[in-house]
């Protein structure tokens, strides 16, 4: 008999991936986060990733506290340096499975620069983006993902500067998986996440989520539940759509689905190649890429 | 614990400060660097670009120098020894980083090869110009240690010992090379490996359950765990308590920060290297570093030709300061003369350490080139009068 038939109560499968002693977290009642937390959690379990060897890198800002709140070596580092942070961490140590976890902000707009390098370079990362187009923490200022006609904290009469298309960069700057869901699409967001988990290279997941204390209510679109409904009613599934043609507007369609899936050597193993052809013999290989072992034997 | 031959380059070299910085750092078992671009400071990683992939690990040109004193420190909690190599501008960037690394105790190694500033300065030419910003720069409270060779030779055995203080300590270390030192060539002698001994990472040996990432358990120093290792254990630039986890309390703050600070300034006497000469019985002493102290030499030369009683001091370490030193030495001369490149930033230490005992008599040069031994002469001269 299992502890819950003992004891009556539901198991839940996400808390043996949580520092349940974190608890409650920071996040807002009706944001999104934590529902992105809940798919990664069972990417984790569907995907049978080998716990040990998972890292999760976070930058700065509401998004930058899932590595906190995650029972795994996880590192808070600082604002926009999650990438490269990252970079090191597997370069150093092929065999470690790196994640970065962290917010439109931080990874498009200080990191923005580090987030294109390494997609160019197909460094083997996957990097979670969780976008609620605004600084969160520091009050719901516009961010370079904010569509036009946004009432911000610092953009009090509209925004009215073009957005990134984070799905359109990626796909430009040579991300072997693009893909984009909304926090209504639990399931297909979930799975997206296991099919980065078993990809070689630089993946990029966009996850479009509310923030109802700063954005939501400020433009007067009601609350976290609003939000949902309008992702369920506004989402158009268009796997393999051209990314140039996927931007979000303040109340527009929201094309979601997986945009890229496409192979390409990593950096890795690009390095490793040109040593060898360069140095031959001379070359020590302390790689050990075969070894990598993302998945649970 | 001694270093591994493979990366030892044993043997009599004639090398530039720049090429001995990197053997220096292979010596030490550095295995990782990022880097960007900047003169005078790139030959360091273009050495290392050329002998890592036969020695065994990597080099990776990062997009700039935010990225390069991150990615470094990814490196190190994911097992290697690692450095990043910048000057003036890049420095200026890096900041940011060395708050993290102090904050987070990620012992690792800044080298900053110093030219003209500020903002683009002099590219090409010498300056002693950061040496209150790499004790400064980033925000907050925290303490660094800074190292100063002044010749090829030193600039490989003081980058073993940066990486072996980074260690002992988990602190940022910063050698502070200036573009002369960097570029000038003479003989260095790199050691066999068996004799160059090297301080092992403060690994912990206790198992995942009992391991707390920030526990200094007494001392000051704690343990610790590298990635992939099964210690589940959480690293933030956050205010955080012996967990790792975030808090935000003035009793956390004031428990961390003052640790992070007197792990080096308490530590002081064990870390400070300094040079003395003729300085018992000295009416002036000059009090110099890098270059300049090579420079001062010569007018320190000239003023014993003229009978004059001068004495030399050369800082090797200029952070932690030698306080008690400069503070003792300050109770016997008339005057401590401070020549160095740049408009007085050492010498307000120095004079802060006289505490009024003596006259503290700075020789400011803006950079460009080194001083004229003869102004140093003349300010010997001028405080013996």
């Amino acid at each position: 008999m299992s502890t819950a038939e003992q004891t009556g109560c539901a198991i839940n499968l996400v808390e043996p991936f949580l520092r349940m002693d974190r608890m409650p977290h920071i996040w807002c009642p009706g944001c999104g986060i934590g529902t992105t937390v809940n798919c990664f959690a069972r990417a984790l379990l569907d995907s049978r990733v080998n716990m040990k060897n998972l890292v999760v890198v976070s930058g700065i800002g509401c998004t930058g506290r899932v590595a906190g709140y995650l029972k795994v070596d996880s590192f808070h580092t600082t604002h926009g340096r999650a990438i490269p942070f990252a970079t090191g961490l597997k370069l150093a140590n092929p065999k470690l499975n790196v994640v970065v976890y962290s917010g439109d902000g931080d990874l498009a707009a200080i990191g923005g620069n580090h987030l294109i390098h390494a997609a160019r370079r197909n460094v083997d990362l996957k990097v979670i983006c969780v976008n609620n187009l605004i600084y969160g923490m520091t009050g719901g200022q516009s961010a370079p993902t904010t569509p036009g006609n946004v009432i911000t904290s610092t953009s009090p009469y509209g925004s009215f500067d073009p957005s990134f298309n984070l799905a359109h960069l990626m796909d430009a700057a040579g991300a072997v998986y693009v893909a984009r869901w909304t926090v209504f699409h639990v399931k297909q967001l979930a799975r997206s996440m296991s099919e980065a988990f078993a990809k070689t290279g630089f993946s990029f997941i966009e996850v479009i989520s509310p923030c109802p204390t700063l954005y939501q209510r400020r433009n007067r679109m009601g609350d976290g539940l609003s939000a949902l409904q309008y992702y369920k009613q506004a989402s158009r599934v268009k796997h393999g759509a051209p990314t140039g043609e996927v931007g979000l507007t303040k109340s527009g369609e929201i094309a979601v689905g997986k945009f890229i899936d496409r192979v390409r050597p990593d950096y890795l193993e690009l390095m490793r190649a040109q040593m060898q052809e360069s140095l031959g013999e001379r070359y020590v290989d302390t790689l050990d890429l075969e070894e990598c072992q993302c998945q649970e034997e | 614990m001694h270093a591994e031959p493979a990366g030892v380059l044993t043997g009599v070299h004639f090398m530039d400060g720049d090429h001995a910085c990197c053997e220096g750092c292979l010596a030490a078992g550095a295995r990782f660097s990022a880097g960007y671009p900047i003169t005078p400071s790139t030959e360091v990683v273009e050495r290392f670009a050329a002998r890592i992939p036969t020695i065994g690990g990597t080099f990776i040109q990062m997009e700039d120098e935010l990225a390069a004193s991150i990615a470094v420190q990814g490196a190190v909690w994911a097992g290697a020894k690692a450095f990043t190599v910048t000057s003036g501008p890049g420095f200026s960037l890096m900041m940011e980083h060395i708050g993290f690394a102090a904050m987070t105790e990620t012992p690792c190694v800044f080298i900053d090869v110093q030219r003209g500033g500020p903002s683009t300065g002099l590219p090409t030419l010498p300056a002693q110009g950061d040496m209150m910003q790499c004790r400064w720069g980033s925000h907050g409270d925290y303490a660094i240690i800074a190292l100063c060779p002044n010749s090829p030779q030193e600039c490989f055995d003081l980058t073993v010992k940066a990486f072996n203080l980074a260690e002992k300590y988990r602190v940022p270390v910063m050698l502070m090379l200036d573009e002369v030192v960097g570029h000038m060539t003479e003989k260095v002698v790199i050691p066999p490996a068996e004799a160059i001994a090297l301080e092992p990472r403060r690994l912990t040996t206790k198992p995942p359950g009992e391991f707390k990432p920030y526990a200094a358990d007494g001392g000051m120093v704690p343990e610790m765990a590298h990635a992939g290792e099964g210690y589940n254990f959480h690293v933030t630039g956050l205010t955080h308590d012996e967990r790792g986890y975030p808090n935000m309390t003035p009793k956390a703050q004031g428990l961390l920060v003052t640790r992070l600070k007197d792990k080096i300034c308490k530590n002081a006497g064990q870390i400070v290297e300094f040079e003395a000469e003729g300085c018992e019985g000295a009416e002036a002493v000059v009090v110099s570093y890098g270059i300049t102290s090579r420079v001062a030499q010569r007018a320190i030369d000239l003023a014993r030709q003229k009978g004059l009683k001068a004495g030399r001091f050369r800082l090797i370490t200029a952070w932690p300061f030698p306080v008690k030193e400069i503070c003792r030495l300050a109770g016997q001369v008339k005057a401590l003369i401070v020549p160095e490149l740049n408009l007085g930033q050492m010498s307000l230490e120095v004079e802060r350490c006289a505490a009024g005992q003596c006259r503290t008599v700075s020789v400011p040069h803006a950079g460009g080139s080194v001083h004229d031994p003869g102004d140093i002469l003349a300010a010997i001269e001028e405080a013996m009068r």
